[in-house]
């Protein structure tokens, strides 16, 4: 069969060329990225040796550390070294005093709910920051993999509400970084593992961090992931276990309480490594430089050990049983259960949760990396590397969402476990005779009061005619994308006069808030807008060009007639043509109208994708 | 792109009925979804990703609609034309009241229960074998396609959606049993 020839000369366009994706897996503590090589998914090392990028943005004027670098600074330049940024994702500053933690930045607060940090190179928002931490995998992603990467998928906690998915996803398009997902940290897990070729089954996510654990419970069913129940404790983890261990070292030499910071920090540092050597052996040695000058020497056996952190591990099973409970479920149910976060590899830790849930834990994959490890295997799939694999992950909305009615309710429009993509509406009406506007609360939570839900939202709907109260048809859609975000649109439509308003979260960001940061992220770098600008549109015409290509070359012919075909082609030269230009504007209108030459073919194109699913079965003759 | 003039039954290739093949109509879903799915078109231009998400939510939809035995009989009559809204939710079956009544005493007087849980699951385990008796009566009413028949189910669906928000009620005294303990 012969292929239409689109391109131009030299220009590849083969269907198949390999494209480079990541997962990137964005810590509190640490983050990692990974990559698919030779059908191994594996986590990418800096250039000496390190996977771990700790989650630390360090700021002084004109210059910006990330990583270990920063880390180093933290404690000699905390106002300006902002580390565990993702607990202030997509929160207010009113959000963020109640968290409970001290935190030692300086907030500004002038405008809007996105807090801003004041540092030395200037106010930034938490978006910003998890922004320069993103850049630094991506650029290491890239560097690994000689190109530019044609898209990413981030993971995120499942219990992370709308308002944190939009910010990390504004993070992730600040670093200009294209998002092929947003996935669930212990989805992503599940995958590492490849639980998900499984028919069905029930799993759990053991997540024990530095700081953080989480417990997840999944149900596979047909190659739908759903999160049954969440739970965990946002104040437990392996810094506890040191802690213990620490006290334990001053018990046996005989170190006072009101030692100095100096050398607390040198024992909590030894604790850690006494912890980290008991992994593999049976006994830890000690040697403890005092304060006097004189040394202490020891030695902590696993048994001293264990017995030391089970009360901390009996801890963690709380949550478990409440999250089985949530999910409706028993302990013997669950098939299986993965192992996250270093804190999993302490021995006793895979007894105890072993023995919990009556199933031996899933230990292979190294439990720091096995989150990114899933991304990269997920990011592959979705940029359309391995075009014959069958898998599909159907995630779920993990809270319900609804909207606030008379009195302070909650009335909930899509229920917690829906599968997403989803769209519902629901219709409402005024109250009073001629109201002429209607507020509208967005919110999400399980509960019924208003005041116990999380607001993601609020805006009016004006110009409603004027009516009797009750005659007012006012319907309200909710719509969640595949990445779980929602938009909320409300219309009045019983007299024909319609008024529609689109809302994004308030705590996401606006187009211009986005351009402002970009204008300014870029002047650090002494780049210039317009150059930023013809970048994003060439990058797009490219990957418009590489979409149309490989679909014409796969059923252009079976899809098109001659005649169909002429409009389609010119565009695409026209396309072709400006694609390396420098007039940005030029470009945006090509791939516009490239894209509306081919409108009825997209439409084809994806009709067949649908004959072809339906094939083998004869109940229905589908017609274009 | 999905045909959206074809109703769900045919969006998955299903015989228009009550019966519905559960595996049948999850493994279509399946097949469907891995064609239209935005996953899928995870690289494409903005149209395709418009189209697909628009294809994906409708299949979410349809399969919630088929799903759910209360949705699906409400949809089922709405195809045939039997309108709902009408004088929807007239019950006139008069021993069909009397037993509400009770099952609502029953469930007004479980808090001074000695053992509430319990009394709970034995409330809950009678709604469920009304749900399940109902749901075979309809699902004959629906065979029957006749317009008497179907008369009749539109009155048994009303009575459908006074168990499911009887039991739904149960459960949110369950939650609120829970918290207090």
């Amino acid at each position: 069969m012969a292929l239409i020839q689109l391109s131009e000369p030299g220009q590849s366009l083969a269907p198949h060329q390999h494209k480079l994706a990541a997962g990137i897996d964005l810590g509190t503590t640490n983050s990692l990225v990974a990559t698919v090589r030779s059908g191994q998914a594996e986590t990418l090392p800096d250039e000496q040796g390190r996977h771990l990028l700790p989650s630390v943005v360090r700021y002084q004027q004109g210059r910006i550390e990330v990583g270990h670098e920063a880390l180093s600074a933290a404690t000699t330049d905390p106002l300006n070294t902002i580390a565990s940024v993702k607990r202030l994702m997509g929160r207010s500053v009113e959000d963020i005093k109640t968290l409970g933690d001290r935190l030692p930045y300086e907030f500004q607060q002038q405008d809007a709910a996105v807090p801003r940090i004041h540092t030395a190179g200037g106010d930034v928002s938490p978006i910003e920051v998890s922004a320069e931490i993103l850049k630094v995998l991506a650029a290491r992603a890239e560097a690994s993999l000689g190109g530019e990467l044609n898209g990413v998928v981030i993971t995120v906690p499942a219990y992370f509400d709308d308002a944190q998915r939009q910010a990390t996803k504004d993070a992730a398009r600040l670093a200009g970084l294209n998002v092929l997902r947003l996935l669930n940290e212990p989805t992503a897990a599940a995958v590492a593992y490849g639980l998900d070729r499984n028919q069905e089954g029930i799993h759990a996510i053991y997540d024990l961090g530095g700081g953080t654990f989480d417990i997840s419970i999944l149900r596979l069913n047909q190659g739908v992931f759903e999160v049954l129940s969440t739970g965990g404790d946002s104040a437990l983890g392996g810094d506890d276990f040191d802690r213990l261990v620490a006290g334990w070292i001053m018990q046996q030499a005989g170190i006072e309480d009101d030692a100095g910071h100096a050398m607390l920090r040198r024992l909590m540092r030894d604790a850690c490594a006494a912890k980290e050597a008991l992994t593999d052996a049976e006994a830890a040695r000690l040697d403890i430089g005092l304060e006097d000058g004189s040394r202490w020497q020891g030695e902590l056996d696993r048994a001293t050990f264990d017995q030391l952190v089970e009360p901390l591990i009996r801890k963690t099973l709380a949550p478990c049983r409440r999250a089985l409970r949530d999910a409706g479920l028993s302990a013997s149910e669950v098939e299986d259960v993965v192992m996250v976060g270093g804190s999993t590899r302490i021995p006793r830790v895979r007894e105890m949760v072993g023995e919990f849930f009556g199933a031996p834990p899933l230990v292979d994959i190294d439990p720091d990396k096995v989150v990114a490890v899933g991304a990269a295997i997920q990011a592959d799939i979705l940029v359309g590397n391995k075009p014959e694999d069958e898998m599909l992950l159907l995630d779920v909305n993990p809270l319900s969402l609804g909207i606030e009615t008379m009195g302070g309710l909650v009335e909930k429009i899509i229920p917690r476990n829906t599968t997403i993509p989803v769209a519902r509406a629901q219709e409402f009406t005024t109250f009073k005779d001629g109201q002429t506007a209607m507020a509208v609360h967005v919110l999400q939570g399980e509960r019924e009061l208003v005041t116990d839900c999380r607001s993601l939202a609020r805006f009016e709907l004006r110009n409603i005619p004027a009516m009797v109260a009750g005659a007012a048809h006012i319907l309200v859609t909710f719509e969640v994308d595949a990445d779980g975000l929602l938009h909320v649109t409300a219309k009045e439509q019983s007299s024909g006069v319609e008024a529609s308003v689109e809302v994004k979260p308030s705590y996401g960001l606006t187009d211009s808030e986005i351009e402002d940061m970009l204008r300014s992220s870029i002047a650090n770098a002494q780049e210039d807008m317009d150059a930023r600008r013809l970048r994003e549109q060439q990058v797009e015409a490219k990957r418009v060009i590489e979409a149309l290509a490989s679909a014409l070359a796969a059923d252009g012919e079976q899809l098109l007639t001659k005649e169909e075909q002429v409009p389609i082609k010119k565009a695409f030269q026209q396309l072709v043509a400006l694609s390396e230009s420098d007039d940005h504007e030029a470009i945006k209108q090509a791939v516009e109208a490239l894209e509306k030459s081919c409108e009825f073919y997209v439409e084809r194109r994806m009709n067949a994708n649908v004959r072809k699913a339906m094939a083998g079965q004869k109940v229905e003759d589908f017609n274009d | 792109m999905l045909d959206f003039s074809k109703n769900y039954f045919e969006l998955f290739g299903l015989p228009v009925g009550f019966e519905v093949d559960g595996g049948r109509l999850a493994d279509r879903y399946r097949d469907l979804q891995r064609a239209v799915h935005p996953d899928r078109y995870a690289n494409a231009g903005g149209q395709e990703k418009r189209l697909s998400m628009q294809a994906a939510t409708h299949l979410n939809d349809a399969l919630n609609t088929l799903k759910k035995p209360l949705l699906r009989a409400q949809y089922l009559l709405e195809l045939k034309g039997v309108d709902m809204s009408a004088d929807g939710g007239n019950i006139t079956d008069g021993n069909f009241l009397m037993e509400q009544m009770a099952l609502r005493e029953e469930l007004a007087g479980i808090k001074e229960q000695p053992d509430p849980y319990d009394a709970i699951v034995g409330l809950m385990n009678r709604i469920k074998s009304h749900i399940q008796s109902l749901l075979r009566e309809i699902s004959v009413q629906f065979e029957d396609d006749t317009p008497q028949a179907l008369e009749q189910a539109k009155e048994s669906v009303s009575k459908l959606q006074f168990l499911y928000r009887l039991s739904a009620q149960v459960e949110e005294l369950e939650e609120e049993l829970d918290e207090a303990l």
